[in-house]
């Protein structure tokens, strides 16, 4: 299967079941889990930093038109696409390791902990950043708190799911030809 | 001038992110604009497809739900019916009206249209619903969405061909004006961004009773929702310290959780009355 048709059935799938299944989540009426950003995480290594952020732009933008108010998950989404090449250089383990596998994963990562720090950071700074434009406008810095870690811890609680359901089975490559 | 160029080239990433932020802050900040934009209309048509799509397949799971708010509904009406009613009415004359055509048709103020709901939020700060109803269907912006028991739900904010995006009451700028069915008071109503289906009611002077039961009704003020509909019922009454008005929280009547079938209200004296307002305008200016 064509990389393209694989990613394009995959930003359809994390759309879909984000807007019908997570977003009628709400424990306390205040946790949200997102997973969709998923799909950012999961792009390739090799990719432009300036296509990664306008893929991530695009991706805010659809679940924003679902919710009818646009701006929060792009912004939010932009912003994990902009820190994630930095993130990656100073998580991956040895130089070179970035080609030796497509995407990030805890194999090509080196391991569970880099690669639990790389989505934990990530699933941070979107959760914290979304909230925050939200809560701007009604300004309460307890609220904006304890909704974000709790987001966070349940986000990641999906998203590592996510990574033991859907296995994906990586090729390993060698710069040696 | 060959500076500037190296300059932009060497920082194009951070640049392009500076612009995607900016561009996504102006577009939360000024909604209100997107919304006129021709666009909202093209992705408000296809979201509403696709969530009509799912609608389909969720609208079973609630069958029994919908029939019982719809029975509720029914009774009410019925309990309404002349026929119910022994009038001590001796010099009645009984006649059959044997023109078929309404003639009370051109005094109709208010007209209601059924719509289904495919889309529903009550998690985010700002919630929308979309019903699957549209321009090419009578709906217009600004009127008034209450559900089958008559609980008001919110105020239609942009109509694509076949769909309209309903403004729930859970909105922050969602400010109808409210009345307190026994003393007759108004004040305005606002959400917190916190519970969903808790509302507060500010601008009631501290002189008034009010306690905690009581109800309070849509004012009529507005041309969208006509006065009596039901908004809600008081859970808390609290004295605001800065002013001397009361902070009052209350329960919606709507069941925001389970939409499924509402009605639009079509005032069709609201073109009538903008066009006073507008002449009153013009002559202050």
């Amino acid at each position: 299967m064509s990389s393209l048709i694989k990613y394009f059935i995959r930003f359809a799938l994390f759309i879909l079941v984000q807007v019908f299944v997570l977003d009628r989540i709400h424990l306390h009426q205040m946790v949200t889990p997102y997973i969709y950003f998923l799909f950012l995480i999961w792009l390739p290594f090799n990719m432009g930093r300036t296509q990664q952020m306008l893929i991530a732009f695009l991706l805010g933008f659809t679940l924003d038109s679902f919710h009818h108010q646009p701006g929060f998950h792009s912004a939010a989404c932009v912003l994990i696409a902009y820190v994630r090449p930095f993130l990656i250089n100073i998580l991956i383990p040895q130089e070179g390791a970035d080609t030796n596998y497509n995407e990030p994963s805890f194999t090509s990562m080196g391991g569970i902990l880099p690669y639990m720090v790389f989505i934990s950071v990530l699933t941070f700074i979107h959760h914290a950043w979304l909230f925050f434009l939200e809560a701007w406008q009604f300004g309460n810095i307890w609220y904006f708190l304890v909704k974000t870690l709790l987001s966070t811890v349940l986000s990641l609680l999906l998203i590592i799911i996510t990574e033991l359901l859907f296995v994906r089975k990586q090729k390993f490559r060698t710069n040696t030809v | 001038m060959r500076n500037i160029f190296l300059f932009i080239r060497r920082y194009f990433n951070f640049i392009l992110f500076l612009l995607l932020q900016g561009f996504s802050i102006y577009l939360i900040v000024h909604y209100s604009r997107y919304h006129n934009a021709v666009f909202s209309k093209t992705t408000n048509q296809l979201t509403g497809k696709i969530n009509e799509q799912y609608n389909k397949v969720q609208y079973y799971f609630q069958l029994k739900k919908t029939n019982d708010s719809l029975v509720t509904a029914n009774k009410k009406l019925y309990d309404k019916l002349k026929a119910d009613f022994a009038l001590p009415d001796t010099s009645s004359n009984i006649l059959v009206d044997s023109i078929k055509v309404d003639s009370m048709e051109r005094y109709r103020k208010y007209e209601y249209y059924p719509a289904k709901v495919v889309y529903n939020s009550v998690a985010a700060q700002n919630n929308f619903i979309v019903i699957n109803r549209g321009a090419a269907q009578n709906i217009k912006d600004g009127m008034g969405i209450i559900d089958p028991n008559m609980g008001v739900v919110g105020i239609v904010t942009d109509v694509s061909k076949d769909f309209a995006v309903v403004m729930s009451l859970l909105h922050k700028d969602s400010h109808i004006s409210g009345k307190l069915l026994k003393t007759g008071e108004t004040g305005t109503l606002s959400w917190d961004g916190k519970t969903p289906g808790i509302i507060s009611l500010t601008g009631i002077p501290k002189n008034v009773k009010v306690a905690k039961g009581d109800t309070i009704i849509s004012s009529g003020f507005s041309t969208s929702i006509p006065k009596g509909m039901l908004i809600g019922v008081i859970e808390e009454v609290a004295a605001d310290k800065s002013s001397g008005n009361f902070l009052i929280k209350f329960k919606a009547a709507a069941n925001f959780y389970n939409l499924e079938y509402v009605y639009a209200i079509e005032n069709k004296q609201a073109d009538n009355i903008k066009t006073i307002l507008e002449k009153v305008k013009q002559k202050t200016q």
